[in-house]
């Protein structure tokens, strides 16, 4: 089995698991309890928060521990709105390719009275700082902006757009839940004033997140109860998810460098192979990517059948298509690339995860070659195409 | 649980009637790229019966099975029995379909329709669909 599907979640690693476990049996106070085994457990909780504001170069009151990435995105969202409101702005910036939890909290928010103004994604899957620099009001209370795609991969350019932010005294808010665990991430350096996370996508567990807040920057409760958090996220804390995304964290970080290393190798062999496949198309610039990430779109066939047939083949990966989400319309992030729906329908993402190895790679190009032939070859689309009746896009 | 029953994966594994009948007389071709879903048959009819049919696909797993399974449904039959093929029948042989994949059984009774409506066409022929086959 290969794979290839880390963007959707990681597998835990050992270490996660062990320490997960390991708190469990060993630390399961309440941290708000005096005695001393909940007074150990705020020991593990506080030393996981110090552990990942160090890695992202925060401080530990800065880290606000969340069920997840979706959670953080709604919390940072929904702050700074409050906070703006406050003060008349009533207008965000982000772009047409962020993920649901962004896209959709903006839809509630755009039903109280904000505007949205969403910049452009290039066909290159990039933003561009001076778009970003040029939607912003005087009444702008937030802009948001992911650090790298989900389907596509593709890294913006962050820092650029937190200095504009920065300038203009504008908060930014970066969904990073791809890009924590991956690429090396400063966020002081890089001017951003809120970060969301996710702990599955970095090999711990599902279910815990955080969310970054620099100091200053008042957070709206989105539960209200007990004064866990600072009194920001009421609930008894998930400490042994907690630990063990630190844990995780902290092992991918140790590891980055040399993780990145041969990912980008094994994604370029990857791109280089696809290529071979005629009326095919890589989606998203081939370097400004997530090292593990490649997405291809392909002419004349639909994204289901190619995942499921890869299943098959022992390859696990997924696709933008309408038929994998239950949706009748492709992926919103190839859209707004600028890919048509006639195309958009073909994708494939392949995520992969250090373990790849070159063999794996010619495998997968092996696979999806043959698939894309076979599916083409009882394909009306393809015939049309062939015979000249239609014009190739790709 | 799995996404779709065994006899959807069988006939999206192994479609059944996959390809192109070079002396149709009857062809029909429904759904738009914009959706995802595109289908087309051909039949070949003689003496009223379905002699021959076979199809294309530019879909999802369930569409590609969809097609297959309605081809079998079909294949050797009187017309005015095709005809009557619906959407309930594609899916119930099928062991069923998830609810939002019911759209790809759908499509396949209107593409088994719209070859049956060009052979009409082609042949001046009626077919009778209101009495017993």
């Amino acid at each position: 089995m290969i794979y290839a599907d880390n963007a959707a979640t990681t597998q835990m690693s050992d270490t996660a698991l062990a320490t997960m476990t390991a708190v469990m049996k060993e630390t399961w106070g309440n941290p708000s309890s005096l005695y001393g085994v909940g007074q150990r457990a705020k020991e593990v909780l506080e030393e996981a928060r110090a552990t990942i504001a160090d890695i992202i170069g925060a401080e530990p009151r800065e880290i606000l521990f969340t069920s997840g990435g979706s959670e953080a995105d709604n919390q940072a969202i929904l702050s700074a709105a409050r906070l703006g409101e406050k003060s008349g702005k009533k207008h965000i910036v982000s772009s047409a390719f962020e993920h649901h939890a962004v896209l959709h909290t903006l839809k509630r928010l755009e039903a109280e009275g904000f505007q949205v103004t969403l910049v452009d994604v290039h066909s290159d899957g990039l933003i561009r700082p001076e778009e970003v620099r040029d939607a912003i009001r005087e009444d702008t209370c937030l802009v948001t902006i992911m650090y790298a795609n989900n389907e596509i991969g593709t890294i913006q350019p962050i820092r650029e757009i937190g200095e504009i932010c920065r300038e203009k005294k504008v908060l930014f808010h970066t969904d990073a839940v791809q890009a924590v665990g991956h690429v090396p991430i400063d966020v002081k350096a890089e001017n951003i004033d809120m970060l969301s996370a996710s702990a599955h996508k970095f090999h711990g567990p599902k279910g815990v997140g955080f969310l970054y807040a620099r100091k200053g920057i008042r957070l709206t409760s989105l539960i209200e109860g007990g004064a866990q958090e600072r009194g920001k996220r009421a609930g008894t804390e998930n400490v042994a998810g907690i630990a063990a995304m630190a844990a995780a964290l902290r092992e991918e970080n140790a590891h980055m460098a040399e993780n990145a290393a041969h990912l980008t190798e094994m994604r370029d062999l990857l791109i280089a192979g696809l290529r071979g496949i005629p009326h095919g198309d890589l989606n998203g610039d081939a370097r400004r990517r997530l090292p593990g990430n490649v997405n291809f779109c392909f002419e004349g066939i639909e994204g289901e059948s190619l995942l499921l047939l890869l299943d098959d083949k022992g390859i696990q990966a997924s696709s933008g298509s309408a038929c994998t989400s239950g949706d009748l319309d492709p992926s919103h992030v190839l859209l707004a690339i600028g890919r048509v729906h006639d195309v958009a329908h073909g994708s494939l993402r392949l995520s992969i995860g250090p373990e790849i190895t070159a063999e794996d790679v010619k495998t997968i190009v092996g696979a999806v070659t043959e698939v894309v032939t076979y599916l083409r070859g009882f394909s009306p689309i393809w015939r049309d195409l062939m015979s000249g009746k239609k014009e190739f896009i790709l | 649980m799995a996404l779709y029953s065994e006899k959807v994966m069988d006939h999206f594994r192994n479609p059944r009637n996959v390809g192109v009948i070079e002396d149709a007389n009857g062809i029909g071709e429904v759904g738009n790229a914009k959706c995802g879903d595109i289908m087309k048959m051909y039949l070949k009819i003689e003496d009223d019966v379905i002699q021959d049919v076979k199809f294309e696909t530019f879909g999802c797993g369930s569409a590609i099975a969809s097609s297959s399974m309605a081809t079998e449904l079909i294949k050797g039959k009187p017309v005015a029995d095709a005809m009557k093929l619906t959407n309930k029948a594609v899916a119930e042989a099928l062991d069923g379909l998830p609810d939002y994949k019911m759209h790809c059984s759908v499509l396949a009774e209107e593409a088994i329709q719209s070859a049956l409506e060009d052979y009409q066409q082609r042949t001046g022929k009626r077919i009778e669909n209101g009495g017993n086959a």
